[in-house]
């Protein structure tokens, strides 16, 4: 394939200072010397474990998985080659994109792993936090900055949380994870309501901007949804009250039960009425020292590195006739952006066969491509295991269709029912109990057929593995739960979760499909939808309005006969 | 069978004797309890903080003729993602 | 065996570890918490120094008033996953306002020292092959910092503006 010479582009995003990049490369250094410690024996592995956790890099079944940081969603074209080298050169030529927004590595050796870092280094990446019992990778919504739903883009603040929580003295040993989301829209594509702690850009009655903190959401063994903690915090003293959330729950999670450690069982042990109380308290503290106010003129500073970019003037926006595939993926992969003329791509990363997520070094370097040629140079990474080209002109989609087509990511499905979410599952994950990925490429095989997915709607399938919850299964309209059942895999359903701002914790329906059984019980509970909905409903609403019963009934039936 | 990953680049091995083996078809299998635990034993308490992690035990039976894991991760561990035929040893891909 | 490291040089412990159903020795102790509140009276009006131990479970909190009286608090660190020693001697140096010595002891990695260090501790029961070259390494690995701790270190914005 001959390669297109297209010139690259700089995005407005956060760019490293000296500071910042002699952290990242000083960190390195670090984790070099311990790789080293580790393999002389110096260090055992158990000591070694945490160490590099906090650096990313997981033992899974096969090998090491590295999981690269792509803070808020955000990637340059620059950073994407690099990530399409990287699976080249150190893995086997492709990579996965997480419902944490990052990239995971399968089949990294641990010796490659300083060499890696140093080269992500160089493009102003970086693998630090990506795990361990310390503050992840911050997320935020995949249409920051382009949408005009927003009060204002959430990732300078996203930003500055990253840069407060890069390895912060007192919270790089939590109980367990602690996972963030900044959102700024009422539309949440960001799913808040499922962190262990959120903040939600809000205006107040005076139309004074401040936020609005939650905490204690949680997928895995124990799903929760967010309570509010605050409902506005002025601009200048988030840090505080984020640090005074963080304190509590490292004073006062419990430490005996692994399984008990996350801070929405501390939230829903106290009570949230208990936990804002003790947050007050150190809140009320952390302001009176002052050390962590954030000054307006250091917010503006760092929101000027995400400056929208200049907008051409005079375009056309209409959407352009360009066939009958165009019009399909438009339906769904089209979204309205806030300039005119422009819009908004969803690159579903779902073509029905695939492995929902995955992108070979080759498609990474063609997006890259379009990256510099129709978005600026920037793309973001969803939670939804999708890619996102924000800034794209109205006259430009066909061709960046015709070329996702090209890469076979060109599926009509964003948001139906065959962009599906699932882990890696048992083909990868040490954790797994069964494999997510063959079920959501035998469902959405079963589905391909477009008119269907139409008739259907909007309907959220997300697989895991195991009882973790990787794939969100909770929060899926239609969830499936992996496990294991006297060593055969059988498959959960879960019914009426959602990850957006009607938060919702999916209800288990009962007994498991086996796999071969599993994609016909989805069919059946859709047919049930299908029959019993009415004007306007989506899948989740008619569940909400049923109930469990009547799927469950239709679910189980050809099982029984 | 006792099974474990290769400290500087995570691959498979399997225990055979006092070594390691990439192949599962190549590995010891362990008769009884005993044996099997006292393999764990040895493989743990050796220097192998340098040269393996994680080692643990797995059953296996005999299938045709031919030695198979019983559960399906240890079948998926010994052979490679179902999902990417093209990658692990089932695809020939062997670090010795 | 182990070693004390104080203030980055090698340091003699004057402080005698003394469990709770032993008799008190003359000089400097180290009681835990429970004998702390059971004989409070009687080991503030020794006119010896005293160290208290505190599990990694126990919130120095609970000294109320009485924490200045310490020349010595000692954090516990059963395992060296359980990180909520940060917080207490980062509370101790700011809500309780200690000014004493803070050792961290127990299973504590090299790798934690210098988070450590920048919340407050200033002393470290070490095993005795760590050396003072190993604990000045551990303390100048990352040479800045992107919040403020105890250790009133300069943060990575305060010196872009130059401050």
């Amino acid at each position: 394939m001959l390669k297109t010479l297209v010139k690259p582009v700089a995005p407005n995003m956060y760019r490293y200072d000296e500071f910042d990049a002699q952290f990242v490369s000083e960190r390195v250094n670090q984790f070099a010397g311990q790789v080293a410690r580790r393999l002389s024996g110096e260090l055992t592995e158990d000591q070694f474990k945490p160490l590099r956790l906090m650096n990313g890099l997981y033992l899974q079944l096969h090998a090491y998985m590295l999981r690269i940081a792509v803070p808020y969603g955000t990637l340059s074209s620059k950073q994407m080659r690099k990530l399409a080298h990287i699976a080249r050169t150190y893995d086997k030529n492709f990579g996965h994109f997480t419902t944490r927004t990052n990239l995971q590595f399968n089949w990294i050796k641990l010796v490659d792993v300083p060499a890696i870092l140093r080269e992500l280094a160089d493009v102003e990446m970086h693998c630090i936090q990506t795990s361990g019992n310390c503050v992840r990778n911050v997320t935020a919504d995949q249409f920051a900055g382009a949408t005009d739903e927003e009060i204002e883009d959430p990732r300078p603040l996203a930003e500055i949380i990253r840069q407060w929580s890069s390895l912060h003295p007192e919270f790089v040993f939590l109980a367990r994870k602690f996972k963030i989301a900044v959102g700024a829209t009422e539309k949440d594509r960001a799913a808040l309501q499922w962190h262990d702690m959120a903040v939600q850009i809000v205006k107040n009655a005076q139309g004074r901007v401040g936020y609005k903190v939650m905490a204690g959401g949680g997928m895995g063994r124990t799903p929760y949804v967010a309570h509010v903690m605050h409902e506005f915090v002025e601009r200048e003293d988030i840090l505080a009250y984020l640090e005074a959330v963080l304190r509590v729950y490292n004073q006062d999670s419990r430490r005996d039960n692994i399984h008990k450690q996350r801070i929405k069982i501390l939230i829903n042990t106290i009570g949230p009425e208990e936990m804002r109380r003790r947050v007050a308290r150190e809140f009320e503290e952390l302001k009176r020292m002052g050390t962590l106010q954030l000054p307006q003129d250091e917010l503006d500073r760092i929101t000027a590195y995400f400056a929208p970019p200049k907008f051409e003037t005079g375009l056309s926006d209409v959407l352009p006739d360009a066939g009958p595939d165009f019009a399909n993926w438009a339906k769904t992969n089209v979204h309205k952006h806030r300039a005119p003329g422009y819009a908004i791509a969803t690159i579903t990363l779902k073509t029905p066969g695939q492995v929902p997520g995955d992108a070979t070094a080759e498609q990474m370097d063609v997006i890259a491509d379009l990256m510099d040629q129709f978005s600026v140079g920037e793309v973001r990474v969803t939670h939804e295991q999708n890619l996102v080209l924000p800034h794209v002109r109205k006259q430009d989609l066909p061709a960046i269709h015709a070329k996702l087509k090209e890469l076979d990511f060109a599926s009509p499905n964003a948001g139906l029912i065959t962009d599906i979410i699932a882990c890696p599952g048992l083909d990868y994950c040490d954790l797994a109990n069964a494999r997510s990925i063959p079920i959501a490429q035998s469902i959405a095989k079963k589905f391909e057929d477009l008119d269907r997915q139409h008739e259907i709607g909007e309907l959220k399938i997300k697989i895991s593995g195991c009882i973790n919850a990787c794939g969100h299964h909770h929060a899926g309209h239609i969830g499936i739960l992996g496990v294991d059942k006297k060593g055969v895999e059988f498959y959960q359903l879960v019914l009426g979760g959602s990850g957006a701002e009607d938060a919702s914790i999916g209800e288990i329906m009962g007994p498991g499909f086996g796999e071969h059984e599993i994609a016909d019980a989805v069919e059946r509970v859709v047919n049930v939808y299908l029959k019993a909905r009415q004007p306007g409903e989506r899948f989740l609403d008619t569940y909400r309005r049923l109930g469990m019963a009547p799927f469950k009934d239709a679910a189980y039936e050809k099982v029984a006969a | 069978m006792l099974t474990a990953n290769r400290l500087r680049d995570g691959d498979v091995l399997y225990r055979k004797g006092d070594g390691w083996v990439p192949m599962l078809a190549d590995g010891d299998v362990y008769k009884d309890a005993a044996a099997a635990e006292a393999a764990l034993a040895t493989a743990t308490a050796e220097l192998i903080r340098n040269q393996v992690v994680a080692p643990y035990l797995f059953e296996v039976r005999e299938v045709g003729g031919r030695i198979q894991p019983v559960k399906e991760r240890e079948i998926i561990r010994a052979a490679g993602p179902t999902v990417h035929p093209h990658t692990g040893k089932q695809a020939g891909q062997v670090n010795a | 065996m182990t070693k004390l490291i104080k203030s980055g040089a090698y340091a003699q412990d004057v402080f005698a570890p003394v469990a709770d159903d032993a008799a008190l020795p003359e000089g400097a102790v180290l009681v835990s918490l429970a004998r702390f509140q059971k004989e409070r009276e009687a080991l503030l009006g020794r006119n010896t120094p005293i160290g208290i131990k505190l599990q990694s479970s126990e919130n120095p909190e609970v000294l109320g008033a009485d924490v200045n009286h310490f020349s010595l608090i000692a954090l516990e660190f059963p395992k060296f996953r359980d990180g909520r020693a940060f917080s207490w001697a980062r509370i101790l140096r700011t809500r309780l306002g200690f000014t004493g010595e803070i050792r961290a002891v127990g299973d504590f990695l090299y790798d934690q020292v210098n988070y450590q260090h920048r919340v407050g501790f200033d002393a470290w029961e070490v095993p005795d092959h760590f050396t003072i070259e190993m604990f000045n390494r551990a303390l100048s690995e990352m040479t800045n910092v992107y919040q403020p701790s105890s250790d009133g270190k300069k943060t990575i914005r305060e010196l872009r503006a130059g401050k």
